[in-house]
């Protein structure tokens, strides 16, 4: 009888592993990651190179040491850490920017608290933030080079960039189909609104995430921006603006989903983007910069812990 | 498909059901059998006969030492070699009574024939007696035994009767079998537990992953002879079998925390129950025999039975018989694979409430490396009890036990949907189990020093008014 095992129950795992929701996250993103390399080429190849290989070193080493904790490190993780950071930066960003985005994600925003599943903010948005308010010059120029396969390139500011400087009128006659597939100026992650939302939904059909608070994030930011819209359309952009424009479908779908940074619970969730989409809205209508998504879920990542104090599952029997 | 199912939580295992197509089968006697007194939920049954007597299958060998306790009765005729602790399973001493098999025959009374008898007796208590004096326990896994079960306190009505043919747990398949085998007989034993509980109607839960037997008891329903009795589909959904989410399935009504299923109402008793209520009111017979189902991952389809037994046998004649412990087990289960126990020692015995030999595969057993929490949620998504494992978890390590009540670590109902959806790998239930123990241990503290409390004030107070 010594040979067999003897344990306690259950005596089966469902087939997921950390790791494989990782890989799934990748996954997801790719589509969005291949349509910003065809459109901005080896600059933004370079971007996401660096980035995940700082990450993925970064993490190993500072886990070894001065941690002295090896199995911290979990590389799956980082390497979803350097492509979400890669794609919330400019394709023309140095590598050395890049390299101190990464260091500030994984360093500071991640190693620090603990490690995997310890942080309180969300690693590639804390990098992302620290680039955008040390490195300004570099974080908002849009100068665009031609893609791998001789796409149209197309320079300027972002949209959300030419509402803050001109207000609602210096975006008349946009074409949503072009925000949809190709937009204009951005994030490298932000081309193509329909490559992320590919993305999400395959999030959705492996079980990764619940759909909640990307929702919630999304009816907050149209029902926000229809209402400063219908009370003055000169002075407020409206809902199909706010919600295919600048990161927000990368931020809602990929960065406030973040496991370890958003709450346990779906009820917890739905606050949480709720008070995101407020939040980034304000900061787009009334805030000196154009766009908000990264201020927004970093606010409300620190109030995750008490969002998970306030709300609990549905206990059975209680109600 | 149903869309019928509890409210809260559940996983989806794959169903591996690769048993179902295997008639029971008839296993034959050991030379020897040792028999538990401890087959039962409360005080074990005291032995009624010395060494060296003669006993006839179905006689008592073991009375109820408490009002939570039950009749145990020999399973073969034979001559009783020693009575004495025996291990059980888990390794743990439990008394027995080894019976050495010589012919097979059975006391008075029993009725052996296989004709079905129809004709339901109206006399409440005498089927209670009945119930009571042939040992019968409840067969979906906590054997608490079926005439207390079905004696709700004053006060309380059954409004429904649930019959648990839902059979959640992977690999299992001797209640499907008997669903399709011993259809009738098992509406009859419904209808039998109907009658004691005041008429109330009974629903059959079956999930959704069985249809023959859905569409068996159907058939046997569309005879009209059983008034009063239905078939509710279910979604396939682990811990549905589970009393509270049973309930919850069928009802739509939750048994508060503490409580039991007769507040809402709710009378739950498990098909295989219902067969042993049969076999004892309409036909006197003890509860001697159970089906239990040898299956597993590493063994292929020639290998795996379902069986009738008898209680007593050795898991390890069983095994022999049915072809030795497979090349590839790295674990055996006495149970399912989410509730089930691994069997430390083969030698053990079956007891009435054996429901299978589980074989699995270092593949599909072995645990991995526990991990770092990426606070993913899926521990409290799948838990059926609403609770958050991972919180459990933390509050236990930093020694929170008013934290733990307060995150009703005392509602967990060990099922396992935390620790099997961990993508991390933690063993959460390992350590919401220990802290559960801890939440109920201080609970009836309380509970005992309020009460102690109570009476003194109440004996100082009756002091004041003698004075």
């Amino acid at each position: 009888m010594d040979k067999y095992l003897v344990s306690p129950n259950p005596h089966i795992h469902a087939s997921v592993s950390t790791n494989s929701l990782m890989w799934d996250v990748v996954i997801a993103l790719l589509p969005a990651t291949i349509v910003s390399v065809v459109f901005y080429g080896w600059a933004e190849l370079l971007v996401l190179a660096v980035s995940i290989a700082s990450c993925v070193l970064l993490e190993k080493g500072i886990a070894i040491w001065p941690m002295r904790r090896p199995a911290v490190a979990n590389s799956a993780s980082a390497a979803v850490t350097g492509l979400l950071l890669a794609l919330n930066l400019p394709p023309t960003t140095p590598w050395w920017v890049v390299f101190i985005g990464a260091l500030v994600a994984i360093g500071v925003a991640k190693m620090t608290y603990g490690g995997l599943g310890q942080n309180v903010f969300n690693p590639a948005l804390v990098g992302r933030v620290f680039l955008l308010v040390s490195f300004p010059t570099y974080m908002t120029h849009w100068e665009i080079p031609a893609g791998l396969f001789g796409a149209d390139a197309v320079t300027g500011p972002t949209l959300l960039g030419l509402v803050n400087e001109g207000g609602p009128a210096a975006v008349e006659g946009l074409d949503y189909m072009q925000t949809l597939f190709l937009n204009i100026g951005g994030s490298a992650g932000e081309i193509s609104a329909l490559a992320l939302l590919l993305g999400w939904c395959y999030l959705l059909v492996r079980r990764v995430i619940k759909p909640w608070i990307t929702l919630s994030i999304f009816g907050t930011v149209a029902l926000v921006s229809l209402i400063f819209h219908l009370a003055d359309p000169a002075a407020f952009t409206g809902p199909v603006f706010n919600l295919l424009t600048g990161g927000l479908i990368l931020g809602a779908c990929f960065m406030a989903t973040d496991y370890v940074t958003s709450p346990m619970t779906t009820v917890g969730g739905i606050v949480y983007g709720v008070g995101i989409g407020f939040i980034l809205m304000m900061i787009r209508y009334f805030g000196s910069y154009p766009e908000g998504v990264s201020f927004a879920i970093l606010l409300m990542n620190m109030a995750v812990p008490l969002l998970n104090r306030a709300f609990h599952q549905k206990k059975y029997g209680r109600a | 498909m149903s869309k019928v199912t509890f409210s809260i939580g559940g996983v989806h295992p794959a169903d591996a059901k690769i048993a179902r197509a295997h008639a029971t089968e008839v296993l034959p006697l050991p030379p020897t059998v040792w028999i538990s007194m401890a087959q039962h939920l409360g005080a074990p049954a005291t032995p009624v006969v010395a060494v060296g007597d003669k006993v006839k299958a179905g006689q008592v060998i073991g009375e109820p030492a408490g009002f939570i306790s039950a009749f145990v009765h020999s399973s073969v005729s034979g001559t009783v070699k020693s009575i004495g602790p025996r291990k059980d399973i888990a390794g743990n001493p439990v008394n027995h009574i080894e019976i050495e098999v010589e012919g097979d025959e059975w006391a008075e009374g029993i009725d052996l024939s296989t004709d079905i008898v129809r004709e339901i007796p109206s006399d409440r208590q005498f089927i209670l007696d009945r119930i009571k004096a042939n040992g019968v326990v409840g067969l979906g896994g906590a054997t608490f035994p079926t005439h207390v079960k079905l004696s709700p306190p004053p006060g309380k009505v059954a409004e429904c009767l649930i019959l648990n043919g839902a059979e959640c747990e992977p690999y299992l398949t001797s209640d499907f079998r008997i669903l399709l085998e011993r259809t009738e007989e098992i509406v009859i034993g419904a209808a039998i537990m109907r009658r004691v509980l005041g008429d109330c109607p009974c629903v059959i839960g079956i999930e959704d992953n069985k249809p023959e037997a859905i569409a068996a008891v159907r058939e046997v329903l569309a005879s009209g002879s059983y008034e009063g009795i239905s078939v509710l589909p279910l979604k396939k959904m682990y811990p549905q079998g589970g009393e509270k989410q049973l309930i919850d399935a069928v009802m739509h009504r939750q048994v508060r925390s503490g409580g039991l299923p007769i507040d809402v109402g709710a009378v739950v008793q498990n098909v295989a129950t219902s067969l042993a209520v049969y076999e004892a009111v309409q036909k006197n017979k003890p509860l001697v025999t159970n089906v239990l189902t040898v299956t597993g991952d590493c063994l292929d389809d020639a290998h795996l039975h379902n069986y009738l037994f008898r209680i007593g046998m050795p898991l390890s004649y069983i095994a022999q018989y049915a072809g030795g412990v497979p090349e590839g087990a790295a674990k055996i289960i006495s149970g399912g694979p989410m509730m089930g126990k691994a069997i430390a020692n083969l030698d053990a015995t079956t007891v009435k409430g054996s429901s299978s030999l589980l074989y699995l595969s270092e593949k599909a057993t072995r645990r991995h490396e526990a991990g770092y929490c990426i606070r993913c949620g899926r521990c409290a998504d799948a838990c059926p009890m609403g609770l958050e494992p991972f919180l459990l978890n933390r509050l236990y390590k930093a020694d929170d036990l008013d934290g733990l009540i307060a995150a009703s670590a005392q509602d967990c109902i060990e099922c396992g949907c935390c620790l099997y959806s961990c993508p991390a790998y933690i063993p959460l239930l390992d350590f919401v189990r220990q802290a559960k123990g801890r939440a109920m241990g201080e609970l009836r503290a309380r509970a005992a020093a309020a009460k102690a409390a109570a009476e003194a004030a109440k004996a100082s107070s009756s002091d004041n008014d003698k004075k």
